[in-house]
């Protein structure tokens, strides 16, 4: 039987889960089976862009075995409002029943806030190969202007302009690329 | 939101939790909650009718994350979805500013800069505090500073553009002024520093209206009954209709789901 917290996978009402069964101060390193099946949550595709699994980018925060075998998952959103959050729990409980998981709880947490910088080196690669342009890493707190140059992942180009300051999801700004003419996304910094 | 089951005898004016008798810190979430909820459907009532596609998308999208912030903190107030849909109009606290109606685009545009900067210096603040909603707002925050970026550039460049958009921007900037006042007024459970808010809020509404070559408006920030009060759940007359639209699907097929 898959569990899911009352409000799950209604999502993003992290504050309104159960008290999580909280180890003190340091958290025990993960045993093996715990590691084992981090790597297969992490292993789930991001359902909007699935070239990036979640642990690329960086949302899946820890995944707890109990004594009594229940599998506790903490997921961050990467926006608040993000809808994609809801078949990304889905896409875990799946592939952990898959593998002998039924017992599974996946939380939505807030806290420490996801952000761009979240996201991994092969996961940043990927987003270029899939036409993508990658956030650029914070230098320091805030917003990065949006003047800073963006490379266009189609032809390398530094010579790109923003089109307009939100695309297709919340999470990506839509540029143009000067040099080859080709529109593309570009991962907002957040 | 999703519609979660409910006894189909749920009498449609379920009271919601009244922030008389709720801690202090669900009244802020209601009336953080109820900012977002409300201001996320305006926007959302831009869809097929925006200037351009882009807008279109944008101003759905700057949606969508109010709607994500709304979930939270109402989910810290009680039940989201009969907080959203079955409550009557007295009941909500945001205010008055956000329920306002789109008008035309540079209307939109002036309600947007006057919430987002003031939206953005409040989670700020927040996230810096130990309240409960302090990890809302440390996210939103990041959100947030897109909506004014959004927002101040399109004041810049409609209220420095053809004489046509500038006098709509001065329009829009006008009209809302008188709203703009309640941002300051004081809500049980926000422990902020309001008049460094009202003081940075300032600041910058009147650097940005400057470089667009537009007038800060004079007229006083609230006055009489009609600014002021949707923190105590006083409302405009279009609150009314707006709401009726919001919530006449879920209230119509109690317990509809998808």
């Amino acid at each position: 039987m898959v569990t899911t917290a009352p409000e799950a996978p209604s999502a993003a009402a992290g504050p309104k889960a159960p008290p999580a069964p909280t180890e003190p101060a340091a958290a025990p390193a993960p045993t093996a089976l715990e590691a084992r099946l981090h790597a297969l949550a992490g292993s789930v595709p991001d359902p909007e862009l699935p070239v990036l699994s979640l642990a690329e980018l960086g949302v899946l925060r820890s995944l707890r075995v109990s004594d009594t075998g229940h599998v506790d998952v903490e997921l961050t959103p990467t926006y608040t409002g993000c809808p994609a959050i809801e078949a990304m729990s889905a896409g875990i409980e799946q592939v952990l029943r898959e593998h002998g998981r039924d017992d599974v709880t996946v939380r939505t947490v807030l806290s420490p806030a996801w952000s761009t910088d979240d996201i991994s080196a092969e996961g940043r690669r990927k987003l270029a190969e899939f036409g993508i342009a990658p956030p650029r890493p914070h230098a320091a707190d805030g917003v990065v202007p949006l003047t800073l140059t963006v490379r266009c992942p189609h032809c390398g180009s530094t010579d790109t302009e923003l089109l307009s300051r939100f695309s297709s999801t919340a999470c990506k700004a839509l540029r143009r690329c000067v040099t080859c003419r080709e529109p593309f996304d570009h991962f907002k910094e957040l | 939101m999703t519609a979660t089951p409910m006894p189909p005898t749920a009498a449609p004016s379920a009271p919601a939790a009244t922030p008389t008798d709720a801690p202090a810190v669900h009244t802020a979430a209601l009336a953080l909650g109820d900012d977002a909820l409300v201001l996320s459907h305006r926007l959302g009532e831009w869809a097929g009718h925006a200037p351009v596609l882009e807008e279109e998308v944008a101003l759905a999208n700057i949606a969508l994350d109010l709607l994500g912030q709304a979930r939270v903190l109402l989910s810290l107030a009680g039940d989201e979805d009969e907080l959203a849909y079955l409550r009557e109009e007295r009941a909500f606290r945001n205010l008055q500013l956000v329920e306002q109606p789109n008008g035309d685009f540079a209307h939109t545009i002036a309600r947007q800069l006057y919430f987002s900067v003031y939206q953005n210096l409040m989670y700020g603040q927040l996230a810096a505090t130990e309240s409960a909603l302090a990890p809302l707002a440390a996210k939103a925050v990041k959100e947030v500073a897109y909506h004014q970026d959004h927002a101040e550039q399109w004041t810049l460049r409609l209220g420095d553009g053809t004489a046509a958009s500038h006098e709509r921007m001065q329009h829009g900037v006008d009209a809302l002024w008188r709203f703009t006042g309640e941002m300051f007024g004081p809500v049980a459970g926000l422990d902020l520093d309001r008049d460094a808010l009202r003081e940075q809020w300032t600041a910058r509404v009147t650097d940005v209206l400057g470089k667009a070559t537009l007038t800060v408006p004079e007229g006083p920030q609230s006055g009489a009954w009609t600014a002021g009060a949707g923190r105590e759940g006083l409302h405009t007359e279009p609150f009314g209709r707006m709401l009726a639209e919001m919530q006449h699907l879920h209230r119509s097929h109690p317990g509809a789901s998808w």
